[in-house]
């Protein structure tokens, strides 16, 4: 099985460390990974502001990249859910297509394709889990508070795997945090003042790490967090579920 | 209708943002209706699909509008009810003056009535001489604090006790500093009585009208819109032309959904059913479409007028709930306001599609399966093409497009923004960044993922 790895532009530049715990998680599950070292970025930027028309660019560079594994799969739920929703191409259609297909978040390719039952972890920590919207409601990871459906959850079914670590209950279960791409400088007070009640929500309920499958979550409640001097500290959920024991 | 505007969402929400307190009992009061709505939805096994029951009816209606617009009209003239068609909120507002002013009524009462609101109804008649109370206790508060409701369920949620206390002590002249809601409630109560025992002219909204039957059914807890209409000479309903339902059995879904998803009770205290004038009595419908029938003409927007008016997509929108209703600078707030309003008026409403970070919470809420966030994203890219987002924020784009559609070049961008972070953290890290006003920025590593993978993965066998 052919893996293409996909790491997000900000994952990229900000989170290595993620992206290596990514790569070795993937490793370390048997199949063959590949980076393909021209990507760059899914568009969502550009799109999510209104410019989708601009984000033919990276469409087909996205394609170009990656059109050639059995499976695409990134850190990062909101790209891998742009990807399947807005992956389109004038040049080759037909390829976006398929791509839209087979483009995985982390968490889901670990419990759906992998199916991954045991894994070999370490992570002695007060852990509060961040539910992505993108990932809650996009790519359905966990059941969502809003609906009368059966509860289920992929991050926490591998949290759960994970020895010492113990989760917190929140008090709001699945709220965003206000990161919302170029909404969090757009709307700076309101982005803000989501994010710092998320960060209240898991400090109080005592918190040492937030960890989630969205790097872009995470680096906006990291600068809320480290503003205000907070000892709670953000950690992408790659790199728990690959923390060594 | 077009008013002045000087702030968009995001200033508007920031000043509201300052009151931190207020925000957080704002924020803390939708969240417990929404926590209340949660329980009733998952008290009643067969919830989803009654929303799904729901939004396929209303597919139909909007499908099939015209027919079922004919077949009430004709049932509503059947039942001795005059009928008007305004097709824009002057229309509206000139049809229900001229209700008036042919049986000499100078005072009306009026329950609550989202569409008066879009129309400024109020202004309009009390220019020429007509004195309108609103019924609805939160309205009614609104209106003598001269501000639109903030909510369309909650007219007043954004407004402490002690504020309605000191409204109350200038208009209604009850004792200074009295904030007990139970003792300002029946002071009001007392006052709308005499309201409703001496107006003429009663005007409510409606909730449902039934195509089939030609009645229709209006939802209140007060029963406001009972005592304005049954003590009337002349009653009148406005209804947008979006709130048929085909048949009066299909009630048993909306009722049952209304109540739960605005404010999670089982069902509304009144839910009015209005057929037939009284004897020696006039009722008027006014069918509106003020935009309607554009909306039902984009394709991507359509759905919005299955909209219900519930208001739950407010309540749970963590954006609505941090900067209040009112920072939405239109009648209806919140994510459902945010795809309408630009289809009354795109350049006025350019920002409210924005005011979003497509969460998706407000789509899973709504009663009949509106796709709202997916909507907010396709007005973005409406807005942008038809030109009304900000020069500067189309050249960032361009750039950031430009950048990252090469491998190239998006190295060398992203070594300069990590050098930046690590080496000049002022030259990011200012006032001009709104991102670091209240965040710091991620520290820089030394080196990119893709840097550290040439180096070390690619030398592996």
């Amino acid at each position: 099985m052919n893996v293409g790895l996909f790491i997000p532009c900000y994952v990229n530049q900000f989170y290595p460390n993620a992206a290596k715990a990514t790569l070795q998680l993937l490793q370390k599950s048997g199949v063959n990974v590949i980076y393909p070292v021209n990507q760059t970025c899914c568009g969502q930027p550009m799109a999510n502001s209104g410019f989708e028309h601009l984000s033919k660019g990276c469409n087909d560079l996205f394609i170009e990249n990656f059109s050639a594994f059995d499976y695409i799969v990134g850190p990062s739920a909101s790209c891998i859910l742009h990807i399947k929703d807005h992956l389109h191409s004038d040049k080759d259609e037909q390829q976006a297509a398929i791509i839209r297909t087979k483009v995985y978040e982390l968490v889901e390719f670990l419990t759906d394709v992998i199916k991954i039952e045991k894994l070999d972890a370490f992570f002695p920590h007060k852990v509060g889990l961040h539910h992505s919207c993108h990932g809650l409601r996009g790519l359905y990871l966990s059941q969502m508070s809003e609906l009368n459906a059966p509860p289920f959850s992929k991050p926490q079914y591998l949290l759960n795997m994970v020895k010492g670590l113990e989760q917190i209950k929140l008090d709001r279960l699945d709220e965003c945090c206000g990161f919302g791409g170029t909404f969090c400088v757009a709307e700076e007070a309101v982005s803000v003042k989501m994010g710092k009640d998320r960060v209240t929500d898991h400090s109080k309920n005592g918190a040492e790490y937030i960890t989630s499958s969205d790097l872009s979550c995470l680096m906006h409640l990291e600068g809320i967090l480290h503003r205000n001097k907070s000892k709670v500290k953000v950690i992408h959920i790659a790199e728990i579920l690959n923390a060594a024991t | 209708m077009s008013q002045t505007k000087t702030k968009d969402h995001a200033a508007l929400a920031g000043a509201f943002i300052k009151d931190e307190e207020r925000v957080d009992w704002h924020d803390g009061a939708l969240w417990y209706i929404r926590e209340k709505r949660d329980i009733a939805a998952k008290q009643i096994p067969e919830w989803e699909q009654l929303r799904e029951a729901a939004s396929m009816i209303k597919s139909n209606v909007i499908s099939n509008l015209h027919e079922y617009l004919l077949q009430f009209e004709a049932n509503l003239k059947k039942n001795g009810v005059t009928v008007h068609w305004a097709d824009s909120a002057e229309e509206h507002n000139e049809i229900v003056y001229s209700i008036l002013k042919a049986k000499e009524i100078n005072q009306m009462v009026k329950s609550k009535s989202m569409l008066t609101e879009e129309c400024h109804l109020n202004e309009y008649l009390e220019e020429r001489g007509i004195e309108v109370i609103n019924s609805d206790l939160g309205e009614y508060i609104q209106q003598i604090d001269n501000e639109p409701p903030s909510h369309i369920v909650l007219p007043c949620i954004h407004k402490r006790k002690e504020e309605i206390g000191e409204l109350f002590h200038e208009h209604l002249g009850t004792e200074k500093g009295l904030s007990d809601p139970t003792l300002l409630t029946r002071v009001a109560r007392k006052h709308l009585r005499n309201i409703f025992l001496t107006r003429r002219g009663a005007l409510t909204g409606v909730n449902f009208a039934v195509a089939e039957t030609g009645e229709y059914v209006v939802c209140t807890n007060e029963g406001n819109a009972d005592m304005g209409a049954h003590l009337s000479e002349v009653q009148i309903a406005s209804m947008g032309l979006e709130k048929i339902i085909p048949q009066k059995k299909h009630l048993g879904i909306f009722l049952r959904l209304l109540a739960r998803s605005a404010t999670g009770q089982p069902i509304t205290i009144y839910s009015s059913h209005y057929k037939k004038p009284r004897k020696g009595q006039e009722m008027h419908l006014i069918l509106v479409d003020a935009g309607r029938t554009r909306q039902l003409g984009r394709k991507d927007f359509r759905d919005s007028l299955k909209c219900i008016k519930c208001g739950s997509c407010m309540n749970t929108c963590p954006v609505y709930r941090k900067s209040g209703g009112l920072s939405y600078h239109n009648t209806i707030s919140g994510p459902i306001g945010a795809i309408l309003a630009p289809n009354l008026d795109m350049k006025r409403h350019a920002d409210l599609p924005f005011a979003s970070t497509l969460c998706g919470s407000c789509s899973n809420v709504c009663p009949v399966k509106i796709n709202i966030h997916e909507q907010l994203y396709k007005w973005r890219q409406v807005i942008v093409k038809e030109g009304y987002a900000a020069n500067t924020k189309a050249l960032g784009m361009k750039t950031m497009a430009w950048t990252l559609s090469s491998p190239g070049k998006f190295t060398k961008a992203g070594r300069a923004g990590r050098w930046f972070l690590q080496n000049v953290p002022f030259v990011v890290n200012n006032k001009f960044n709104p991102w670091y006003k209240q965040r710091d920025m991620p520290e820089g590593p030394k080196e990119s993922f893709a840097e550290w993978f040439i180096k070390n993965e690619n030398k592996k066998p």
